[in-house]
């Protein structure tokens, strides 16, 4: 079973997993795909009804607010915060794989509680940035803001936004669960007696798909 | 015990390593496509004339296909993996491509009709200051 594999070999021909990755991972991979094309089929409907309406919300005007900086016109800053931090978890997380690679305890449990560091400050960003748009009144069906040409504009535009980012922030939310379960697993050793961080590598898949759809989401809602 | 086998096996067969260096490469590579969109998204664009808007969101497209190829290729991974695999994951992806253009194309023919059949929305008045959706509109679409 341990054999080198050599260029010529016959992936398929049996005895060997022919991905040459591990059983739980390519699953992972696979539910990934699953989970992008839920998030496809969201981003697609709030696509076509956008470009079914005349008018539509602009960004700018609407996602202008910063913490405690009152009523400053800064838009776009406070996503970009947001959107900054999760890339950043991105490598926090990245590096925790590596470090499980090189069989590094120490720099796990350091990256790892980084990376779910940097998922709890998202969250609380999101938090905020809902709270404050709940306030200006805008939720499920109640939409304050007007189309960028002055006309009034219809719930869409609030629906999908809370929809689509509630449903990414419940992905964020579950991505820091299974990090925190990953951490507490390699304080207590669990991967170090298995000899291998692979459960590491399939919570970080996960957590870099939760920036990878953030970044889709950050530029159907905050950039068009 | 032949899937524990396997387990053990991927784990010492896995020796693509990881490199700190091209990881932080991909953190700079992704924060500064950001930069750039956020500072179009709110300097340059604001210049323009709203008509322009289709051709900055095509750019915001091409930075965010940008990202994801980075952070799928590097921080997934899927670029050292064999190419069996990978093809797996990539050609369920193209139908991505169909969905996008069948359902813009849904969008605009939901708007030329609404134009041209609702007669509580005249086509003189929805070419530039209708609502997006008058409330009577909106059953259409449902």
């Amino acid at each position: 079973m341990a054999e080198a594999l050599t260029a010529n070999e016959k992936w398929w021909g049996g005895g060997k997993s022919p991905f040459n990755v591990e059983y739980g991972k390519l699953m992972m991979w696979y539910f990934l795909m699953s989970d992008a094309f839920t998030f496809g089929a969201f981003l697609i409907s709030y696509g076509t009804i956008r470009f079914s309406s005349a008018a539509w919300p602009d960004p700018n005007h609407v996602f202008s607010s910063f913490p405690f900086m009152g009523h400053a016109h800064l838009p776009l800053v406070f996503v970009s915060l947001m959107t900054f931090i999760l890339i950043m978890s991105s490598v926090t997380m990245v590096l925790a794989v590596a470090a499980g690679h090189a069989n590094n305890k120490a720099g796990v449990i350091k990256w790892m509680s980084w990376t779910i560091l940097g998922g709890i400050a998202f969250l609380a960003c999101q938090a905020w940035e809902w709270t404050h748009l709940y306030h200006q009144d805008a939720w499920w069906g109640k939409n304050p803001f007007t189309n960028f040409d002055g006309t009034p504009a219809s719930t869409n535009f609030t629906n999908f936004f809370f929809t689509i980012t509630g449903f990414h922030g419940f992905h964020v939310f579950s991505g820091v669960i299974v990090n925190i379960i990953m951490l507490i697993m390699t304080i207590r050793g669990t991967f170090e007696r298995r000899g291998h961080y692979l459960m590491i590598e399939k919570a970080g898949l996960y957590w870099h798909f939760v920036d990878l759809v953030w970044v889709f989401v950050f530029t159907c809602f905050y950039l068009f | 015990m032949a899937n524990m086998d396997n387990t053990t096996v991927a784990a010492h067969k896995e020796e693509h390593s990881f490199d700190a260096k091209a990881i932080w490469r991909t953190f700079w590579i992704l924060l500064i496509i950001t930069c750039l969109e956020l500072a179009i998204g709110m300097f340059v664009a604001p210049q323009f004339p709203h008509h322009y808007k289709l051709w900055f969101n095509i750019l915001y497209i091409i930075f965010t296909l940008a990202k994801a190829f980075y952070i799928i290729a590097e921080f997934m991974h899927l670029r050292h993996e064999l190419k069996n695999m990978i093809m797996t994951i990539a050609i369920p992806c193209l139908l991505f491509i169909w969905f996008i253009a069948a359902f813009l194309w849904d969008g605009h023919a939901f708007k030329t009709a609404r134009e041209t059949l609702d007669p509580r929305d005249p086509p003189a008045k929805v070419e530039q200051k209708a609502p997006a959706h008058a409330p009577a509109g909106e059953e259409h679409i449902k």
